[in-house]
């Protein structure tokens, strides 16, 4: 048997398992189940990603089972691993078995842990079923699977309103973009006459000149199949317009957010442009708009991401921001890139998701930055941990050199973009030079709040709350901070002196189960880059024909001017410089500038006002509609002309009316039996 | 000739009727129980035994009784699932009203067998007029359980659903009649394939469509189904949602696709229409209900919708997945209706608000719940989701605009069962009454378990509900053909581009143009 089959299979036995056990043993039992099996799955992906690596494997699909056959529409389910799935496959496998390894921890408090691994696993299987999809309808699948992981791990503390509200908004947000994908599946079956992702790919450049008809339109065949399957991506991947659900989604357990709202789930939509690279390079207009969509959300979300207090929302927007990267990277053809950004980016936002967490827990479940400070020596690994992070997000490294995981991929997509040379990627070039200096400010930001400075401790209402009752109380874990911070708009961040400043309370360093995925996972923020830039940029033979390799792109991304090559470095340069000044320097600086820059910082603030224009617009209208179509549709026309009208007319016609009313079942009888003596009649005479 | 099967799978439960009649209680619960089991057996064994690939008609018995009419019975492969998913759910139907009903459990038990017969009849029945009087008598039993163990609106109820079906079925009877002095048969397999002239297609179309239509029920003329849900015990639901709103979808397979094909490529753009105000227009109008059963109701509304849409896509994959809405609808919504149920039987109200939180004291019941709520949501992996596939990737084929518009169900199916599930299980435990219901038993357990074993096995292994229709939906097809549509996606391939939309010439090519 195929290993594919352990990989993807053993995940789902555990969280069934898992789930079933819930309550009824100690939890440790289905903990251990779950934890097992991706321990597992990691430990038999990594060899399949070696054997790629060295070039000693081939693609081949691993069939499973027949799932729908309709006419010409036939398609199985079946396990394909290739190049592109097996980086996927060690992405997924890893961080998921640390994350679930970090959950031991992390969760240890609450007493739901069972049904959260089970969900954890269950994730882990719709994300490879996604990966390793041979065909779109699978693959839709998995796109699913995951939404539904999603949906129920953000509300996984279901009695908190801000925590449904949440996963409903994912869950819907996502089924916009599932409304393209579907669209996109249906057209490309139209087309091609089949759903088969080898198949299309052959296929599509014999349509690149087709034309077709779409919503009474004439437009390019390729250029709409792939928009529409864009959209799906978009969602999926929290592209500007379907994005505002992923910082909403923060209110899932911190593990969660490393999992799905970093690593893994939300890169579903690089993966699958980067899957069907062969059918996007046939559409010009399609790789436009995805190369625009992706640097203007990197750009979009890294503003948004400096103005932030809670810090998990500023990695949220981080996170957007990076999407933005890997999309405009794969607009441009450089597909390469983007897969190794997505790849980087697991590790270093994974971490700092952890590390997050880490502070999080060691700061008794506050997440407002205002209220951290001075932590460096209080949580030193969780503080390392986080540095590493930082380094590998911002891109240090010195070019020849060395450089932290997030240098090469990085560079080599802001290469790419400047090296493509059209209007388009020079406009994504700028937006994300521009960008990466935003990332460095707030991220240097993050951990200058955070770990420098005086600790601003005692304000905090969830710090007061530990010192007075001593303990974790589950059932407040991780309340809205957000909605504190919204009304709160002076944003001078307090420096009261140490000793005020502490409240009297004493952070404490997180359990080994949550540093041992620290410190793996920085590992791979430091090295990831270094080791496999050759593999993932310049491997034509890495990648096998699993991506479309553009080999005069890369060519020329290798030959760009010095100038391209450093500005990556500069800006991170000038990035730090002005967090130092502003946090460290002199603190007076953020509320002076805010206040000066005031309606552009308030729209920052406000996330560009995306949640309310959506608001107005979309939900609003749409219980309006809902009420009016009921109340004076059904009840107010439909109802008062229809049957309340039939039975008026009779009520006031006669009274031989009434009597037919009143004995319904009769009168019923009576028409058929009318009815059945006319038709005798009929027929016979 | 062979074993009559199909009249004894309408016998078993017409004797045991007319024995509930006279049993108590307790005796007539398990003689119904008894008798719905036989007949699922008999229902496997009518699975088993179906040749696929054979005969179009199989087990056919014929009697004849006078004037042409006759006593044909005879099913295809559409028939055969239907009768499945009947004979299915009727045991489950009977376990559901086991504590919920008290008075009359005789007559009730009846009332439920008798439409057992009758719906195995509708879908069995090869003569037009038995057709009709399975069709129109199914009707009689639904409308008296409604009338009789209802909730406390349930006169008007029964009166709206009445009046409704009243004036379909009456012009249903006169287009029948014209039809047989057409042909000169009753005969549906022969009818089948008699050719009535386009301008009477138009008519009696129009006369088939005002039954179906109703039946389905199709937007505007679904007012009645909402009130019906409302105040029908929880078994009648289940049968209403599960069965009876699919004779309006097998009429049209059965009759005015293949008998009216022009008609029906005539009138499909009204069809289409009405298909998409009900999509968005019922979806908007579950997402404000208070009321758990009117919020189903009104999504089964959206959700056949996209099986009228699906059917008149006049190919393969618009009528197959419209009969896989069907199938998997009738599981779904029946089971979301147990689901209700089962929290009716403990707190007495239908009310959302009066729940919430039951995620906490009652995990086996939130679990199921969000199984069927995430299966009519059409989440992949489930009995929904192939079937609004196929039938949406069909539709695609011939209109884009209606296929977008059809396709947005699943963003208001996920809104507004989404957003019903947060205000029933998830949340704070509101309301100390409905905090201390307690979890599944075992009677609820045993209802709902096969139920989602089904969902499941339709949405991962659909082939062993689809295979059986193959051939007659195939042929269904072809039969169609001649009036079929055109498309307008109109492709037309050109002349493909030289180069990859990311061309970048060679680095020695630009230095050599230096």
């Amino acid at each position: 048997m195929h290993p594919i089959l352990f990989i993807v299979f053993l995940p789902l036995l555990a969280a069934i398992v898992g789930g079933f056990i819930n309550k009824s043993a100690p939890s440790v039992v289905a903990k251990s189940i779950t934890t097992g099996a991706l321990f597992i799955s990691c430990a038999l992906s990594w060899p399949v990603f070696i054997g790629f690596w060295l070039g000693d494997s081939t693609a081949t699909v691993v069939p499973v089972l027949q799932w729908m056959q309709s006419g010409d529409l036939a398609f199985d389910w079946a396990l394909r691993v290739d190049t592109l799935t097996a980086v996927m496959l060690v992405v997924i496998t890893t961080v998921s078995a640390l994350v679930h390894l970090y959950s031991w921890g992390y969760m240890e408090e609450d007493p739901d842990q069972p049904r959260f691994f089970a969900y954890l696993s269950l994730f882990t299987f719709a994300m490879l079923m996604l990966v390793t999809a041979d065909n779109l309808v699978q693959m839709f699948f998995g796109w699913e699977g995951v939404g539904l992981a999603s949906y129920l791990l953000i509300g996984f503390w279901f009695k908190k309103p801000s925590a449904n509200a949440a996963a409903i908004k994912a869950f819907v947000v996502n089924r916009v973009g599932d409304l393209g994908f579907m669209l996109g599946i249906f057209g490309t079956f139209l087309v091609f006459g089949t759903v088969s992702i080898p198949e299309i790919l052959e296929a599509a450049p014999s349509m690149s000149g087709a034309t077709i008809g779409f919503l009474g339109y004439r437009v390019a065949t390729m250029d709409v199949l792939c928009i529409l399957l864009f959209i799906g991506a978009m969602g999926k991947s929290a592209q500007l317009g379907l994005h505002t659900w992923l910082p909403d989604a923060m209110e899932g357990p911190t593990p969660v957010s490393a999992l799905i709202h970093a690593a893994t789930m939300v890169t579903a939509g690089v993966f699958m442009v980067c899957r069907l690279s062969p059918m996007f390079e046939t559409a010009p207009v399609a790789l436009g708009v995805v190369t625009f969509i992706g640097a203007a959300t990197c750009i979009f979300a890294a503003t948004v991401g400096t103005t932030q207090w809670d810090i998990k929302r500023v990695i949220a927007y981080s996170t957007c921001s990076q999407l933005g990267y890997m999309f405009f990277a794969a607009g441009v053809g450089a597909y390469g890139a983007a897969m190794f950004h997505l790849f980087t980016h697991a590790f270093f936002k994974a971490l700092l998701f952890l590390g997050a967490g880490s502070v999080i827990h060691a700061m008794h479940h506050e997440q407002d930055m205002r209220y951290y400070g001075a932590l460096r020596k209080e949580i030193p690994l969780t503080f390392w941990a986080m540095m590493a992070g930082t380094l590998a997000i911002t891109g240090v490294g010195v070019l020849y050199v060395f450089g932290f995981a997030g240098f090469y991929s990085k560079d080599a997509i802001l290469e790419a973009a400047f090296a493509r040379g059209t209007e388009i990627s020079m406009f994504a070039f700028w937006m994300g030079a521009i960008a990466a200096l935003l990332t460095s400010f707030y991220s240097w930001r993050l951990m200058f709040l955070t770990f420098w400075g005086k600790p601003r401790w005692a304000d905090s209402e969830h710090i007061q709350h530990a010192v007075h009752h001593g303990h974790d109380d589950p059932e407040d874990h991780n309340p809205a901070v957000q909605e504190d911070a919204g009304h709160d708009v002076t944003h001078a961040v307090p420096s009261p002196n140490y000793e005020a400043g502490t409240g009297g309370y004493h952070p404490h360093e997180s359990p080994l189960s949550m540093l041992i995925p620290l410190g793996i996972l920085s590992i791979g923020a430091v090295f990831a880059g270094f080791v496999f830039k050759d593999a993932f940029i310049d491997g034509a033979d890495f990648w096998d024909g699993s991506i479309y390799f553009n080999e005069n792109l890369i060519h020329a991304l290798h030959n760009v001017p010095y100038w391209v090559k450093l500005t990556a470095t500069f800006v991170m340069l000038i990035g730090l410089a002005i967090a130092w000044l502003a946090y460290i320097k002199d603190t007076t600086i953020p509320a002076k500038g805010a206040e000066q820059l005031g309606p552009i910082y308030r729209f920052f603030y406000n996330k560009w006002y995306f949640d309310e224009l959506y608001h107005y617009l979309f939900i609003v209208p749409a219980f309006w509609l809902g009420r009016q179509f009921w109340k004076l549709g059904d009840v107010g026309t439909i109802d008062r002309f229809g049957p309340n009208g039939v039975a008026w007319v009779v009520e006031k016609g006669s009274v031989g009316a009434k009597k037919f009313q009143t004995g319904y079942l009769y009168s019923y009888a009576l028409v058929m039996l009318l009815g059945l003596v006319a038709a005798v009649t009929w027929v016979l005479f | 000739m062979e074993f009559p099967i199909l009249s004894l799978m309408l016998a078993v439960p017409l004797v045991a009727a007319i024995a509930c009649l006279f049993l108590s209680a307790q005796s007539a619960r398990m003689v119904a129980l008894f008798a719905t089991l036989f007949d699922l057996a008999l229902g496997v064994l009518l699975w088993l035994n179906f040749d696929i690939g054979g005969a179009q008609w199989q087990f056919v018995e014929r009697a004849e009784i006078f004037a042409g009419f006759s006593y044909a019975l005879g099913i295809d492969g559409i028939a055969l699932m239907l009768i499945m998913l009947s004979v299915f759910l009727m045991p489950i139907c009977i376990l559901a009203s086991w504590d919920a009903i008290t008075k009359r459990v005789g007559e009730y038990m009846a009332a439920f067998l008798l439409m057992e017969v009758l719906m195995i009849g509708v879908f069995a029945a090869q003569d037009m007029f038995l057709f009709y009087i399975f069709f129109e008598a199914g009707l009689i039993p639904m409308y008296l359980i409604i009338g009789v163990w209802g909730g406390d609106n349930r006169i008007y109820a029964s009166y709206k659903f009445f009046l409704y079906t009243l004036l379909g079925s009456v012009l249903m009877l006169i287009a029948m009649m014209w039809m047989v002095n057409d042909a000169g048969t009753t005969d549906i397999p022969t009818l089948l394939n008699y050719d009535f002239s386009p301008q009477a297609q138009t008519w009696l179309w129009l006369a088939f469509f005002a039954s179906f239509a109703v039946k389905m029920p199709m937007w505007p003329v679904h007012t009645w189904l909402p009130d019906a849900h409302v105040q029908a015990p929880t078994a009648g639901s289940v049968i209403l949602a599960g069965v009876l709103l699919k004779l309006g979808g097998y009429g049209f397979i059965r009759f005015s696709l293949p008998m009216f094909p022009e008609a029906s490529a005539q009138f499909a753009w009204l069809v289409f229409a009405l298909s998409m105000v009900a999509v968005i227009y019922t979806s908007l109008v579950a997402l404000v209900q208070h009321d758990m059963k009117k919020l189903i109701a009104y999504s089964s509304v959206a959700h056949m919708a996209i099986v009228t849409a699906g059917l008149f896509a006049f190919n393969v994959q618009g009528i197959e997945g419209a009969m896989m809405v069907m199938l998997g609808h009738g599981l779904v919504s029946g089971a979301l209706f147990l689901c209700v149920g089962v929290i009716y039987d403990r707190l007495h109200t239908r009310e959302i608000d009066r729940y919430g939180g039951l995620s906490i004291n009652m995990p086996k019941y939130a679990l199921f719940f969000l199984l069927f709520t995430m299966a009519s949501i059409g989440l992949p992996g489930t009995s929904n989701f192939v079937g609004e596939f196929l039938a949406l990737a069909g539709l695609y084929k011939v209109s884009t605009l209606v296929t977008l518009v059809c396709t947005t169900g699943i963003i208001l199916g996920a809104a507004y069962m989404l957003y019903l599930y947060r205000r029933v299980a998830f949340g704070e435990q509101r309301n100390a009454d409905a905090a201390r219901m307690p979890d599944l038993n075992a009677r609820e357990w045993i209802m709902l378990a096969p139920i989602a074993a089904a969902t499941l096995w339709m949405g991962v292994y659909p082939e062993s509900f689809l295979a059986p229709m193959r051939q007659d939906i195939a042929a269904l097809e072809v039969r169609m053909a001649r009036a079929a549509p055109v498309g307008d996606s109109q492709l037309r391939v050109g002349e493909p581009m030289e180069r990859n939309a990311n061309f970048v010439a060679a680095a020695h090519d630009a230095e050599g143009a230096h």
